[in-house]
């Protein structure tokens, strides 16, 4: 049996309050499995929200968002948190870490929510905290004196590299990125996301990457532009 | 739990203003808990002021009124008894014992107080103690007395000094029977009541320095000097009150019934347990005031908690959104923020025991010394640790209204905080 498509979007259609208008009025969407989706569109296209739909944090006004085969729409709140805990890593723009905690716990914070995640970190015979810094490292953010920083006094892109761990940690399915790369300089953009590229890889993850950086587009496989698939505010047929 | 270590860790991390919270709340728990201790031992030592004694006689008057001088030694009697009449029920077969006592003198704003060698015999204080004396012996000769162990240890008075009394009660008293000295020969072991402020002298004493004034006033002219009044009849015609000790409390309404209707001088008995209860009931709307105050002053330390929480709320939308993403849920984001305000009122509630030991400890000989009130450092009573739970659960229960938020502001943001 062939595995299900990573997500499977049809008759999607979101508002976020009745009194206000349509965001979101997406047919047709599939991804397949361990692609590497490029998603532009202007800022307030809908882009974060569309995200929160695929992660089961907001939920359609009408029609479906399978991910991984599962119809989010049927499952309760508490089960749509654990099936986000266990599937899916999430890169935010910017302010991605716990100001409270320290690196090694920003990183491993999934896996106090999802024991999916955490088994299969210990399954390889790591602890948390090794697996923690092995991906640190191949994030070029090894360096004992950075790890041992507040998380606050961290720059932007090391920041990004440590809510890139994060997102990676016991290796889920999807991961997210919400413009990642937009408060990174443009050369650090480039060397951020092939570090992203080569763990997703590694990790056999589906990579939805959310950005306006048109520069970025040819390094991705497969585009999505969402103001050309969004006929929400359209005439209807 | 995952939460609450989380929420230990954003305290720590934000540990001045935790501090500045658990301050408050340690403050106004000390309070709580030392408004509470001072209530219940005043009570415990008003209670155990006199004990033992079935019935306290005087002329007729409120019970609170004979009560408050016979035995507070505070205000005076309207009138005096004869001691005919105390003769009478003293000789009384049901009665095992009496105290005389005769009012109206004083030493240095201490208040002087005649009566006879049965006062170190029968009365009683707290749990039926006894009288001790920590030096000397209880007086014999007209001109000796025997000190309460405050007056002793404001005035630095040792055995053997003598000292003069002074007419009337007031602290500012001229007239002195300056011709009579007294000498000190016992000081008394401290007893937490008006014992310890008052000098003792033998009934005979109060007299001699009495004969040659008549009507509180002294006779010009004449002067009989202390060794003429010792041969003079000094045998007292009237005493301000007396204590008495029944063979049988069975007896007790009998023998003051005897005593109310008393046909040659209109006189009145009390039961001391009955005018104290009374007495302190008259007290208690302060005492009540007191305790609600204090317990307003918990309420607002708990209100400024609420505050802090409130107004942080906001900035955590970005952390409540990450969290929300690795997969905690709304119910966890509540417990996030309720169990911190939990965490900061058991710390308050820890540190204001630690801050009341502490200050009971230092203050425990002052106010020993000054009020007379020994206040044990015993553990927390069932009422202290129930008003430590309430604290608790009140800070329980506030720190749902700022969880309640966090989670309504979780469940309508989703993950897209912008800041
Ligand atoms: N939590 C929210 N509540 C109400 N409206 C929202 C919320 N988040 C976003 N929106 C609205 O939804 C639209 C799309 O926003 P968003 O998905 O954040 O756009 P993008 O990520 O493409 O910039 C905007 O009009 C925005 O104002
Ligand atoms: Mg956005």
């Amino acid at each position: 049996m062939p595995q299900s498509p990573a997500i499977q979007i049809s008759e999607l259609r979101f508002r976020w309050r009745s009194n206000l208008p349509e965001v979101l009025y997406i047919p047709e969407l599939a991804v397949a499995r361990g692609e590497r989706i490029f998603i532009r569109g202007p800022s307030g296209s809908g882009k974060s929200t569309l995200l929160s739909l695929l992660a089961g944090v907001s939920l359609p006004s009408a029609g479906e968002v399978r991910v991984l085969g599962k119809p989010l729409s049927t499952f309760s709140g508490p089960q749509r948190d654990h099936f986000r805990s266990d599937h899916i890593g999430f890169v935010f723009q910017l302010f991605n870490l716990i100001p409270y905690l320290s690196v090694l716990e920003n990183v491993t914070l999934p896996c106090r929510f999802s024991r999916a995640r955490r088994d299969k970190v210990l399954k390889t015979g790591a602890t948390l905290e090794d697996e923690a810094l092995r991906l640190l490292e191949h994030l070029d953010m090894g360096d004992e004196a950075l790890i041992h920083r507040p998380v606050t006094e961290l720059s932007v892109g090391q920041q990004q590299r440590v809510a890139t761990a994060r997102a990676l940690i016991g290796a889920p399915e999807i991961i997210i990125a919400d413009e990642p790369t937009s408060a990174l300089d443009s050369d650090m953009r480039q060397a951020f996301l092939r570090l992203l590229f080569q763990e997703c890889e590694a990790a056999h993850s589906t990579l939805l990457f959310v950005s306006h950086d048109r520069q970025l587009e040819p390094l991705f496989e497969q585009h999505i532009a969402l103001d050309e698939i969004n006929s929400a505010g359209r005439e209807g047929p | 739990m995952a939460i609450l270590s989380l929420a230990l860790k954003s305290l720590v991390n934000r540990r001045f203003t935790a501090g500045l919270i658990v301050l408050s709340i340690a403050l106004s728990v000390a309070l709580l808990l030392g408004v509470e201790r001072v209530r219940v031992e005043s009570r415990n030592s008003f209670a155990n002021t006199i004990s033992g004694t079935d019935l306290v006689v005087g002329a007729r008057s409120g019970a609170i009124n004979l009560l408050l001088y016979s035995v507070f030694r505070i205000g005076d009697a309207t009138n005096n008894i004869s001691w005919k009449s105390y003769q009478h029920f003293a000789r009384n077969p049901l009665v095992a014992w009496t105290i005389p006592i005769s009012l109206g003198d004083s030493h240095k704003g201490f208040r002087v107080l005649g009566t006879n060698q049965d006062y170190f015999r029968h009365y009683r204080y707290a749990h039926k103690h006894p009288l001790h004396l920590r030096e000397g012996r209880p007086f014999q000769d007209v001109y000796e007395a025997v000190l309460g162990y405050q007056v002793a240890k404001k005035l630095h008075y040792r055995v053997g000094q003598k000292i003069v009394i002074a007419h009337g009660a007031g602290m500012t008293s001229f007239a002195l029977h300056a011709d009579k000295p007294f000498t000190v020969v016992g000081i008394l072991d401290p007893t937490g009541t008006p014992v310890d402020r008052s000098v003792h002298v033998p009934l005979e004493g109060i007299e001699a320095i009495h004969k040659d004034w008549i009507k509180g006033r002294h006779v010009p002219g004449l002067h009989i000097s202390a060794q003429q009044a010792r041969k003079m009849d000094l045998t007292p015609k009237l005493i301000t009150a007396f204590l008495v000790g029944l063979k049988s409390r069975i007896a007790t309404f009998r023998v003051q019934t005897e005593i109310n209707d008393y046909r040659k001088e209109p006189l009145s008995a009390i039961l001391p347990g009955v005018a104290l209860q009374q007495l302190w009931d008259l007290m208690s709307i302060a005492e009540h005031a007191l305790l609600v105050v204090t317990a307003l002053v918990v309420a607002v330390g708990l209100v400024g908690m609420l505050t802090v929480m409130l107004a942080g709320l906001n900035e955590r939308r970005r952390e409540m959104a990450i969290l929300r993403s690795v997969g905690a849920r709304p119910a966890h984001i509540m417990l996030l923020i309720t169990g911190e305000s939990l965490l900061l009122s058991l710390v308050g509630v820890v540190m204001g025991l630690l801050l009341l030991y502490t200050t009971l400890a230092l203050a425990q000989p002052y106010v020993e010394s000054h009020y007379g009130l020994y206040l044990p450092l015993g553990m927390p009573s069932t009422r202290e640790g129930i008003m430590l739970g309430l604290v608790a659960v009140a800070g329980l229960l506030i720190g749902l209204i700022p969880g309640y938020r966090a989670y309504r502001y979780s469940l309508a943001d989703g993950m897209s905080i912008r800041i």
